[in-house]
């Protein structure tokens, strides 16, 4: 029935998934990797209006405002993706995903609501995808609030928030295996309104530096919600597609979670048992040596090895480039300076190389953790500059903590170092970090560029 | 399709998936994950069929939403990981670009 010059236009647009998925895997094929994926994208969204009279049930329905949609559609994407800070890249990531998942949650229902096929395996298919695709939607959005700090990035973890968990997702299943029994509408919403609650519980109790595993995790749930999506409607391109995203996001979730250092079921089940409360004594009454940015200046000039250990607030204080100034005028002195890039520095693993090429920052002073750790005792400063949990030893000591097994830079074992710090707050996963109170830390209070700029100023005038 | 043909390729594609990114650098997590993402906005042509043949108005309007949030997965997903992507690129060609 679809013309074949269509199918293999199709074809074509697979292939190019893959090449860019591909491609995306090496620096540099990875642009190029992109570009072909869109050009896969744009083809199969042109072919689409020419699956045929016979799919159709005449020419395409209802043409302006599908063209209407695409364009607003389009406008959005372009101008939220222009606009937004790479800081803030993450969420957006997020966003993307859900509405995604959310798509292919609605195109189910409609067929479900049109076709009413009683066929069992295209039931299942139907139910795959409204309950993947919508708790894709939900956990994503929640993921956004969560990243865009409109509510607090902690996990959150309700009264026997664990039976209300279980108990939604019984009820899904239950419902599910009524829909296939009985396949009426209500049957439907109901499925759906389920699976947009089970998104948001599974995601609450997710908090700190686990949310970026959850968005990657939900990315691959929205491709084998595309995938099914793509059975309901008999359409190999989407299955195709939605399985390859699905299968290199399944890898790629393990690959960060491997990175972190826990399993899996620990990133999204971690909240739901019960902390045992950290040893630390309260932060308020500890003493803690702080420095001024002449202070800094002086221990940076007169050492030979320095280490920077670049975090999130660094970005967020859009500080990128007054740190690279800081190196190059230590370099010009003469000192060995170098960049710790932990894996999952920044929001996201990787997103500190992003953020530090962004500044101009070459990328032979960008080690990676397990390059530079060896390097730590040698170290005469470790700066740390807007981090905190990929440094805190309790990662590697402390059993109890929530971030223990996650391999951390180990800046304890410098002669000497320095946190830039706004604040005694706690880092993302919300614990307190020893190395702050180890004499021989100094901490330099206020915004990382303030801070790094006097710093830079301090270190011209010696 | 018969359904041994449409799990034929479903199997395929999961090896397929699997095998072009096991070699991924870490460096490129982010964006391998965001241009992955832009990848499943394909389902954008699954949004137009079922709004194409359309025969009521709450399936047109559901349909209209799934194109609008299709489209922003599929559009903003390759803009922003072309944007990302833009600063991987090698020194020298950044430079030329900044003494424009």
């Amino acid at each position: 029935m679809t013309p074949t010059w269509v199918r293999v236009a199709e074809l074509l647009a697979a292939i190019l998934f893959i090449l860019a998925l591909k491609g995306l895997s090496s620096p540099k094929t990875a642009r190029r990797g992109n570009q072909l994926g869109a050009a896969g994208a744009a083809i199969a969204t042109a072919v689409a209006f020419f699956y045929g009279q016979k799919f159709y049930g005449g020419p395409v329905q209802h043409l302006p405002e599908i063209l209407i949609a695409i364009a607003i559609g389009a406008i959005i994407g372009w101008v939220a993706a222009r606009r937004v800070q790479m800081t803030q890249m993450p969420q957006m990531v997020a966003l993307f995903n859900g509405v995604g998942g959310g798509a292919a949650a609605v195109i189910s229902v409609i067929e479900f609501l049109s076709v009413h096929s009683e066929n069992p395996a295209i039931l299942i298919a139907t139910i795959f995808t409204v309950v993947i695709g919508s708790v894709s939607f939900t956990g994503s959005l929640l993921t956004f609030a969560k990243l865009q700090e409109l509510m607090t990035s902690r996990p959150v973890v309700i009264p026997l928030g664990r039976f209300i968990t279980i108990g939604t997702a019984v009820a899904t299943m239950v419902t599910a295996v009524a829909l296939i029994i009985n396949p009426i509408n209500s049957l439907l919403w109901l499925l759906l309104g389920l699976s947009l609650v089970l998104g948001i519980l599974l995601v609450l109790p997710v908090g700190g530096a686990d949310v970026p595993i959850v968005i990657s995790l939900l990315n691959a749930f929205t491709g084998l919600s595309v995938a099914a999506s793509g059975y309901v409607l008999n359409n190999v391109l989407l299955i195709v597609a939605g399985t390859l995203v699905g299968a290199a996001g399944t890898l790629l979730t393990r690959m960060m979670a491997q990175a972190m250092g826990r399993p899996l079921t620990n990133t999204l089940f971690g909240a739901f048992k019960k902390r045992i409360a950290s040893a630390a004594a309260s932060s308020e009454d500890r003493p803690v040596k702080s420095a001024s940015a002449q202070d800094v200046a002086i221990m940076l000039a007169y050492a030979r090895k320095v280490i920077i250990v670049p975090g999130y607030g660094l970005a967020v204080a859009q500080a990128q480039n007054t740190i690279r100034e800081l190196v190059e005028l230590l370099v010009a002195k003469g000192i060995e300076v170098d960049y710790a890039i932990h894996p999952v520095a920044g929001r996201m693993p990787g997103h500190m190389n992003v953020l530090l090429a962004e500044a101009n920052v070459p990328y032979e002073q960008l080690k990676e953790m397990d390059e530079i750790n060896p390097e730590f005792p040698g170290t005469d400063v470790a700066l740390v500059v807007g981090a905190n949990d990929v440094v805190n030893p309790a990662a590697r000591d402390d059993k109890s903590a929530p971030i223990y097994g996650m391999p951390i830079l180990n800046v304890d074992q410098a002669q000497q170092v320095v946190f830039l710090k706004r604040s005694m707050r706690p880092g993302f996963a919300g614990i307190e970090n020893e190395v702050l109170f180890d004499p021989k830390t100094s901490l330099l209070f206020g915004d990382a560029k303030d801070s790094l700029t006097k710093v830079v100023g301090a270190l011209k005038s010696l | 399709m018969d359904a041994i043909s449409l799990l034929t390729i479903f199997i395929l594609s999961i090896f397929v998936g699997i095998e072009v990114v096991s070699k991924v650098s870490a460096i490129l997590h982010t964006p391998l994950m965001s241009g992955a993402n832009a990848i499943h906005g394909v389902v954008l042509v699954g949004a137009i069929l079922v709004t194409g043949k359309a025969t009521d108005n709450v399936q047109l309007y559901l349909g209209l939403v799934a194109i609008v949030l299709a489209t922003i997965n599929m559009v903003g997903g390759f803009v922003v990981t072309d944007r990302m992507l833009e600063m991987f690129k090698p020194k020298k060609a950044q430079k030329e670009e900044v003494s424009k």
